[in-house]
């Protein structure tokens, strides 16, 4: 089991750690953050194994990933 | 018994340089050519660079790791390293750069001259800032200056020239070595500021970048009052007969040494001859200028170029009128007699 | 549950100003993570460039430097000469590097200085606007190139990691992307190296990475990290070139 915390307001909206997320678990999000970009959100559907993939790609380290 | 460009690398070597970029150009290449030499046996770091330019950003790189940092060149040469004089003004880093000064514009020949006034005492690279300028006149002198130049270097964090030019650089004289000379030995000086690793503090960043709004505004204006204090406080010069003078020559460097046989051999006929030597170039020496402001006296201000240093005696003479001018360049070196002549035409 | 992923310490908690999607962010990361594992954040020197990494000092948790523009591997050579027991290290992008610095990179390297380079190769200038680079690819539009970047006028794109391979004073080039997260591992494994060999005093050591830039290529995120993989690559093949 594990999980991982996105910083809403820094994240870009960029959607590079959607593209590599095995489980399909990020989407964007319909609402903005304070700059007014769709930023990802995580839907833990459980089957998260903490492969760090998103945070390896994203460029604003954003994600924080806890197993 | 030892030239000007040796003189000169003996007298930064003395004040604690351990740091020399540079690159060969007639006629400073003996100083060079003598770092090479000194500085492994003083444990010192000597790079010939590719160029001026990368020589001049070395020096802002040693100067930034907390080093007594110098390079020299002549005339073009300079002209490379304006950017990098800039640069090092912005970041308030202490550097010395001497320029043994050559016939211009364009790639000119290696005869003196002192047609690089402008540039290092209006700042030739962009930006309002200013470098402090000093101008000996004799071998020993220019030793004395050199350690003088990284001594105001270190102190007010600026980068400091000292112009000289050919003649002075080739010309061999004694050196005598004062050892209760007073400049402290800015060696001594610690540097928080500097970067060396941070450990045991926070990170230190050495840069001229402001983008944020007003930054940049800010940093000009410490300089602007910096700049005022180094001018209250540091003006230099040497004057000579200036209380009876009717005239006064204003010279500095090879000039002012030609102009003392004029000003002799004048005084010999009984004409009243003064001289005004700049030591200092920037800080200007109004002063000097200050003492005869209310009498009638004239001034003969002779260059080895067209009218550099006349503008700042313009600036700081109350009456225009009575300011001549007497110059040639490109080579050419005024002489006493042509000074003499001058003299007695004006009078 | 701990955590396993997170900032390095070695990178300021701070947001970039750097574009969506852009390399730089990523690279900045690596290096801070190379500098936390070999710890010596206390000991590490940056020299910053001009172009989109010019405040990369904002980023960074250790002493930095701003060079002018193209000079960077002077002031750099300096610092170390003066500094040795510091690790010394140059960030430049294409035009730093490779147009207006190539001749400060090239002595520098000839020199044999022992220093870390990371040269992030992105193909445009990013800071003034996506201007040609000596890297733009043959028919690559630019803000200089509008009709596609042509040969007989503007010339080829440059292999400066090639032609730095041919001095004996170089010891180490990589030339590495961040086209897929595998290879930003094999990026961080070749910064690693990098500065590695600068603290076993081996000598010269560049990474050139490949980076995307999205805002300028005009095309998303995903798609630079395509473009890269599918073209930038091929032009600039991947892998150890000395």
């Amino acid at each position: 089991m594990a999980k991982i915390d996105i910083n809403k307001e820094r994240c870009k909206g960029c959607l590079l750690c959607i593209s590599v997320c095995p489980k399909a678990m990020l989407k964007k999000s319909k609402q903005l953050n304070k700059r007014g970009l769709n930023f990802v959100e995580f839907q833990d559907t459980g089957s998260c194994v903490g492969c760090s993939l998103c945070a390896v790609i994203c460029p604003d380290c954003c994600i924080e990933v806890y197993k | 018994m030892i030239t000007g460009n040796e003189a000169i690398a003996e007298g930064a070597l003395d004040a604690g340089c351990r740091f020399y970029a540079g690159y060969p150009i007639t006629p400073q290449n003996e100083l060079p050519a003598y770092m090479s030499r000194r500085m492994p046996q003083l444990g010192g770091i000597f790079i010939q660079a590719e160029s001026e330019l990368a020589a001049i950003n070395m020096v802002f790189g040693a100067s930034a790791a907390g080093a007594l940092a110098m390079t020299s060149s002549s005339s073009p040469g300079i002209s490379l390293k304006q950017e990098g004089i800039s640069y090092i003004a912005g970041a308030r880093l202490p550097a010395v750069i001497v320029n043994i000064m050559r016939g211009g514009p364009g790639l000119g020949n290696i005869w003196p001259a002192q047609s690089d006034y402008f540039q290092a005492t209006k700042s030739g690279g962009h930006g309002d800032y200013h470098c402090l300028v000093l101008a000996p006149s004799t071998v020993q002198e220019a030793y004395e200056l050199v350690k003088l130049a990284f001594y105001l270097a270190e102190k007010y964090r600026n980068p400091a020239i000292l112009l000289a030019d050919g003649m002075l650089g080739q010309m061999m004289e004694p050196l005598v070595k004062n050892p209760k000379s007073k400049i402290p030995n800015p060696k001594d000086r610690r540097k928080e500021w500097a970067l060396t690793g941070c450990k045991g503090r926070a990170p230190n960043i050495v840069k001229s970048f402001y983008m944020r709004e007003g930054d940049l505004e800010k940093l000009n204006l410490a300089l602007q009052k910096h700049y005022q204090l180094i001018q209250a406080k540091e003006e230099r010069y040497e004057g000579l007969f200036l209380k009876d003078a009717q005239i006064i020559l204003v010279a500095y460097g090879t000039m002012a040494r030609i102009s003392k046989v004029a000003l002799h051999t004048l005084r010999q006929e009984g004409i009243k001859v003064g001289l005004i030597r700049p030591i200092a170039l920037w800080p200007f020496p109004k002063k000097a200028f200050a003492a005869k402001s209310s009498s009638k006296v004239r001034y003969l201000v002779v260059e080895m170029s067209y009218g550099q240093m006349l503008e700042d005696v313009l600036l700081t003479v109350r009456d225009k009128e009575q300011v001549e001018f007497l110059g040639r360049a490109g080579g050419g070196v005024p002489s006493a007699e042509e000074i003499i002549k001058k003299v007695k035409k004006i009078l | 549950m701990n955590k396993v992923y997170s900032r390095p310490k070695a990178l300021k908690d701070v947001s970039t100003h750097y574009c969506p999607g852009c390399g730089h962010g990523i690279v900045h990361r690596l290096i801070a993570e190379v500098v936390d594992e070999l710890s010596i954040r206390e000991r590490v020197i940056a020299v910053a460039p001009v172009g989109c990494a010019v405040i990369a000092y904002d980023y960074w948790a250790f002493d930095c430097s701003e060079a002018a523009h193209g000079r960077a591997l002077a002031v750099a050579t300096a610092i170390k000469r003066v500094r040795p027991e510091t690790i010394v290290f140059t960030y430049q992008g294409d035009g730093d590097l490779a147009a207006i610095g190539t001749n400060e990179t090239i002595h520098a390297a000839n020199r044999g200085e022992n220093l870390t380079v990371i040269f992030i190769n992105n193909a445009v200038y990013g800071m003034t606007g996506g201007q040609m680079a000596p890297t733009t690819l043959i028919g690559q539009k630019t803000a200089t190139t509008p009709l596609g970047r042509d040969a007989q006028l503007q010339g080829y794109p440059l292999k400066v990691s090639e032609l730095l391979a041919q001095l004996p004073g170089v010891k180490y080039i990589q030339r590495t992307s961040l086209q897929s997260v595998q290879d930003i591992l094999k990026t961080k494994q070749a910064i690693k190296e990098a500065f590695q060999n600068q603290m076993n005093g081996l000598g010269f050591s560049l990474v050139e990475i490949l980076s995307p830039c999205p805002t300028y290529w005009g095309l998303s995120p995903l798609k630079a990290l395509e473009w890269i993989k599918d073209v930038l690559s091929k032009e600039f093949p991947l892998g150890r070139i000395k």
